[in-house]
């Protein structure tokens, strides 16, 4: 399309202003963490004018390590967990054909939508009878059932589309049911299933609601509500809030910037959950 | 049409199931193994059923008591509902969930259609990285975001700062803080949030408009403005629908924004229903009051949902 060179700088600008607004919340945390403590005090390791100690030193006041380890742990459960789960769903709602699919699809359907602020208060008082409240479990076995809900409808929309011809050659070729998914089918799918990955650490590392309600213990809290308790403790100043928020934020920005097709691909094609 | 097919727009005409005659081909296929497939899907099911199906089922049922949380439920019928229509703080905080739609959802949505149909018009370098950085917002916990936007909307933040480089000192204020001021500021954060998102929405619905609809619009003599309303617009629907609906759904399920800013105040000014399930349910002891709000609350986001996706189809059809 032809356009006038004027109507192109106008795009740059438009371009530059909307980034800039984009990123001025995140310069400004990152301004805040690197620079100079708020204590004034300026010991700890300063690099280039770059005041790097604040890290390790919201590191040790708000025990960022802890927190960090426990979204590990949480994210990765609740990834592997969902992803096997959705696969063996995805397939036999995709390429199999049996009485009530539809109907058990719109069921799976509802939970890509459903909020946890509705489940999260019968499954708190539920768990709490049964003693798993304030152990990994309450924490991700919710998540795990949201996942499955988006895998499923996700894995599902893969195999629907993946090659029918390739599947009945393989069972021509006498290969079982199991053996169609897993070495057919599931290599051919990589690039869904790295999608349905990121997608899940995402939402799992980001959640908040239902860490909050299911973990008193401190050990258990994961790092977006280590980082609102650290918020509500530390107020004297901002510059190891920001460093916290950066620790927080860093692991998921960092796979996004080596992945953002998946990121990007995913959340416009079938992200409800979020 | 089914509710989930407008979920996700994949890539227009390239969804599996909209290709006439794939639907009837992959169900039924000779030899295909029938009963075998409800092993598949028993352990996701199972999951799912125990941690989100049962729940909501007892969410319901907890609606109709008032319980505390800890001695006996009462039966109270439909009275946890009626308050939800009667009760002036509840009705508030749906009122200002309708305010966060207008932020979350119309504002971007305005926005982008502008900024998308005028980075489509001309092919300018850098455009990937543009992406990137317009989409990063939405990958950061939102707990960081608050974090980040408190620190601008504090006395001495930088939005004041702004104000006071550009002689506008006077409008400067403790903008969480501030009656009038809190809930645009916390629904101000939301067009943040989903301004990049939607135009890069609409900007990849764009980009698959043929060339020639543009032509011949500049044939009959089309300016900018009509090329948009008579071209553009019609064929970005189903885009605007996917990005209504994501977009509605996050500004009705705020939570963590609130949580961390301003706790539902000054006063109840920034109170919003999932803020009130969670303080009610887990700080006052009305279990019963909450798990109603919450019912609602799904109710609403189930039927927006799929009105959205009803408008949006017959908009394709």
């Amino acid at each position: 399309m032809k356009v006038s060179s004027g109507e192109r700088t106008a795009n740059y600008v438009i371009l530059l202003a909307f980034a800039t607004f984009a990123l001025w919340p995140i310069l400004t945390v990152l301004a805040s963490a690197l620079g100079a403590p708020d204590s004034g005090d300026s010991g700890g390791l300063t690099v280039a004018g770059l005041h790097l100690g604040n890290f390790a030193e919201a590191w040790q006041i708000g025990q960022f390590g802890t927190y960090l380890r426990m979204s590990l742990l949480v994210s990765v459960f609740t990834v592997v967990v969902s992803v096997v789960l959705s696969v063996l769903s995805g397939y036999a709602f995709g390429c199999m054909s049996f009485r009530g699919s539809q109907v058990l699809f719109y069921v799976f359907l509802l939970g890509i939508m459903m909020p946890s602020e509705a489940v999260v208060v019968p499954l708190f008082f539920d768990l709490r009878a049964i003693g798993l409240t304030n152990t990994f479990w309450a924490v991700v076995l919710p998540q795990v059932a949201q996942s499955v809900a988006f895998g499923t409808f996700w894995m599902r929309a893969y195999f629907r589309s993946s090659s029918r011809v390739l599947v009945e050659a393989a069972r021509v070729d006498g290969a079982s049911t199991r053996r169609i998914l897993w070495q057919v089918l599931v290599p051919l799918a990589r690039p869904a299933i790295v999608t349905m990955i990121v997608l899940v650490f995402m939402w799992t590392w980001n959640e908040f609601l239902i860490p909050l309600v299911m973990v008193t213990d401190e050990s258990l809290r994961t790092a977006p509500l280590g980082l609102a308790f650290f918020q509500g403790q530390y107020t004297s100043g901002f510059t190891l809030l920001a460093a916290g928020a950066v620790i927080v934020a860093t692991p998921v920005v960092v796979l996004y910037l080596f992945l953002q097709r998946h990121f990007i691909a995913g959340m416009l094609e079938g992200a409800i959950r979020e | 049409m089914t509710l989930g097919a407008g979920l996700g727009v994949r890539g227009g005409n390239a969804d599996p199931n909209r290709r006439p005659g794939t639907t009837k081909g992959s169900r039924g296929a000779p030899g295909e193994p029938r009963r075998i497939a409800y092993l598949y899907i028993l352990p996701a099911f199972l999951v799912y059923a125990a941690f989100l199906l049962y729940p909501l089922l007892r969410a319901v049922q907890l609606s109709f008591y008032d319980w505390d949380g800890l001695t006996l439920a009462s039966w109270v019928g439909f009275d946890n509902y009626a308050a939800v229509l009667q009760d002036e703080g509840l009705r508030g905080a749906f009122g200002h969930a309708l305010v966060l739609i207008f932020f979350f959802a119309v504002l971007p949505v305005a926005v982008g259609l502008v900024l998308a149909s005028i980075l489509n018009r001309a092919r300018v370098r850098g455009l990937p990285f543009f992406r990137t950085v317009v989409f990063l917002p939405q990958v950061i916990a939102m707990v960081v975001v608050a974090v980040a936007w408190r620190r601008i909307y504090a006395p001495d933040g930088s939005l004041n700062g702004i104000l006071d480089a550009v002689g506008l000192g006077s409008l400067g204020r403790a903008w969480l803080g501030d009656y009038s001021a809190a809930l645009p500021a916390i629904g101000f954060i939301g067009t943040w949030f989903e301004t990049g998102l939607v135009t890069v929405l609409l900007l990849a619905g764009m980009g698959r408009i043929g060339n020639e609809l543009y032509e011949a619009a500049r044939l009959d003599g089309a300016g900018p403005v009509r090329e948009f309303f008579a071209v553009t617009l019609p064929s970005v629907r189903g885009e605007i629908a996917v990005a209504l609906t994501l977009t509605v759904i996050a500004a009705l399920r705020t939570f963590d924004l609130v949580y961390v800013t301003t706790r539902g105040g000054p006063g109840n000014t920034t109170s919003v229903p999932s803020y009130e399930v969670y303080n009610r349910a887990f700080q006052l002891g009305q279990v019963g009051s909450a798990a109603a709000i919450g019912v609602c609350l799904t109710l609403v986001i189930f039927s927006i949902a799929f009105l959205i996706n009803r408008i949006g189809d017959r908009g394709d059809a």
